[in-house]
């Protein structure tokens, strides 16, 4: 196995070609949740496991079911079937196992049941042909690069709860103007690694 | 809110002492510290640089006034930060941009940038780095398109050329030292600013010695400046090599690129930075390293805009970890 590979895979996922900033995708959420640091690191942690835990069972059933029956063109509506019912079945085993990390976590569950990165990765897995290990990178450094950017914008947007915003801009329009500015300084990093 | 501060009278016991030090006073302290590097750059690319530089310096300062009547805020432009901002973008310019790209920069700086946030003190980005930022992405052949600097009264026409980090880049250090001679002129020359570049980033000693004045009167503190320069000097001598780890030219990197401008007078700016010590020292670090990450291995062969950019994004974050605690408090337990 190429660690370097691996490396490079992660840090392409969560800097490079970060989820948010470089591919627009996941902004629900991204807005959703970055009113509050609390609530941002909170979905930062459940979405890092439930990446590496979903594009582990995607790419198992992809390789070992869909490719044999030779059913691919299926794989959306298959991938969104899989993640759905995973998430929801966490939801129920967590609420009985462990009612504490339920009350803390649950609540972003459900969030991400919907979320587009949770389609994508499985998606961009299918159609690089990674391998097991590979795939499980690149869910974790999706997942990585979604928590920090859901991180980064939460403390910006605690910081701009001060500013004098003028009216048409405050809340929503301003974050986006400043989802913007992160992305425009993330292109720095463009062509780091060529995969 | 700073500026309404100033004229308040603010009731305390005596004795009073009265404090010299206004935002306005600060903003033209920094615009006469950028001075040489500005004269510098006179000097070296002529009556362009200087159309260049106006021409940013009267769009910022345009669009401010202009966004701040329509808003129908107190009007600021006499501060000296919109000045600072167009003269600061225009400073970052290679010298032969179209006319139409300093207006377009301005405005993205200034009316984005800063007045949406709700003006001086909220922006999170550096103005002038968003403005230049937003031109690179934009029109990129425009935007790096470099000229050879001349002693430009002489009346020659400019010949386009790399600058020397592009050389670096593309072609090694072998070649840069080829033309320049030898390497005590290559560093002479780097020091003195007779290279390609933006207009205001090639004279070392000329933002050295504005840089010194800024330090002497306290406008800025070593915190950030030494250790962006630090992180960079040392990640150049291990990394920079191409025979292996340690044979790195640490000195080229630290004359050469936008690092000395970026360093001392972008990375410092009051707002975007975090406000405690120990913070700004991490910003520092951090900037240090995206800069030689980017020289070394980005598509681009300068990362000092990228670099603050990028960490002053982390800024808030630094602020909120390296906050002080107060004394006896104990942490918040949840229940």
């Amino acid at each position: 196995m190429d660690f370097n590979k691996l490396f490079e895979l992660v840090v392409s996922a969560s800097l490079i070609n970060n989820f948010v900033f470089t591919r627009f995708l996941g902004l629900c959420i991204f807005f959703g949740v970055t009113r509050k640091m609390e609530t941002a690191i909170g979905m930062s942690i459940t979405f890092v496991s439930v990446m590496v835990i979903s594009a582990t069972l995607s790419w198992l059933v992809f390789e070992n079911i869909m490719i044999p029956l030779d059913i691919t063109f299926l794989k959306i509506i298959v991938f969104i079937g899989i993640i759905a019912t995973f998430v929801q079945s966490a939801d129920t085993i967590m609420k009985k196992v462990s009612p504490t990390m339920y009350y803390k976590l649950g609540v972003y569950l459900a969030l991400i049941t919907t979320n587009c990165i949770t389609l994508a990765v499985p998606l961009i897995h299918a159609g690089e042909g990674y391998t097991l290990i590979e795939s499980i990178a690149f869910g974790l450094g999706s997942g990585l690069g979604f928590a920090l950017a859901l991180v980064i914008m939460a403390s910006i947007r605690e910081k701009l709860e001060l500013a004098e915003v003028p009216a048409p801009f405050k809340g929503l329009p301003i974050s986006f103007i400043v989802a913007g500015l992160i992305a425009l300084a993330f292109t720095g990093f463009s062509g780091l690694i060529t995969l | 809110m700073v500026e309404k501060k100033e004229h308040e009278l603010i009731v305390s016991v005596s004795p009073h002492i009265k404090g010299e030090e206004s935002v306005s006073r600060i903003m033209w302290s920094v615009n006469l510290a950028l001075l040489p590097a500005f004269l510098m750059s006179l000097y070296y690319f002529g009556p362009r640089a200087l159309l260049v530089t106006l021409l940013c310096i009267g769009a910022a300062v345009a669009s401010e006034y202009i966004i701040q009547k329509s808003l129908k805020k107190d009007v600021t432009v006499s501060d000296g930060s919109a000045f600072l901002t167009g003269l600061l973008l225009g400073m970052n310019l290679p010298p032969g941009v179209p006319f139409y790209i300093p207006i377009v920069g301005s405005v993205v700086a200034i009316v984005i940038t800063k007045q949406l946030f709700g003006g001086l003190g909220y922006n999170i980005f550096n103005p002038a780095l968003i403005g230049r930022a937003f031109l690179l992405i934009s029109w990129p052949k425009a935007m790096t398109i470099w000229s050879e600097s001349t002693a430009a009264f002489v009346g020659l026409d400019a010949k386009t050329t790399a600058t020397p980090l592009g050389i670096l880049k593309e072609e090694g250090l072998g070649k840069l030292i080829e033309m320049f001679g030898d390497k005590i002129n290559l560093y002479t020359q780097l020091f003195v600013g007779n290279r390609a570049g933006s207009l205001g980033e090639t004279s070392v000693i000329a933002l050295l010695l504005g840089a010194a004045y800024l330090l002497y009167r306290g406008y800025i503190t070593w915190h950030i400046p030494l250790s962006f320069l630090a992180t960079v000097g040392v990640l150049a001598w291990i990394f920079g090599g191409k025979s292996g780890l340690f044979t790195g030219d640490p000195l080229i990197h630290l004359l050469s690129g936008g690092l000395m401008l970026g360093a001392f007078f972008m990375a410092t700016d009051y707002v975007t930075c975090p406000t405690v010590r120990k913070g700004q020292i991490i910003f520092g670090i951090g900037c240090g390293a995206i800069t030689i990450l980017i020289r070394l291995k980005g598509g681009f062969p300068e990362g000092v805009m990228f670099a603050i950019l990028l960490m002053n994004c982390f800024a808030p974050m630094i602020d909120r970890s390296v906050k002080t605690k107060q004394f006896g408090a104990i942490k918040e337990t949840k229940k």
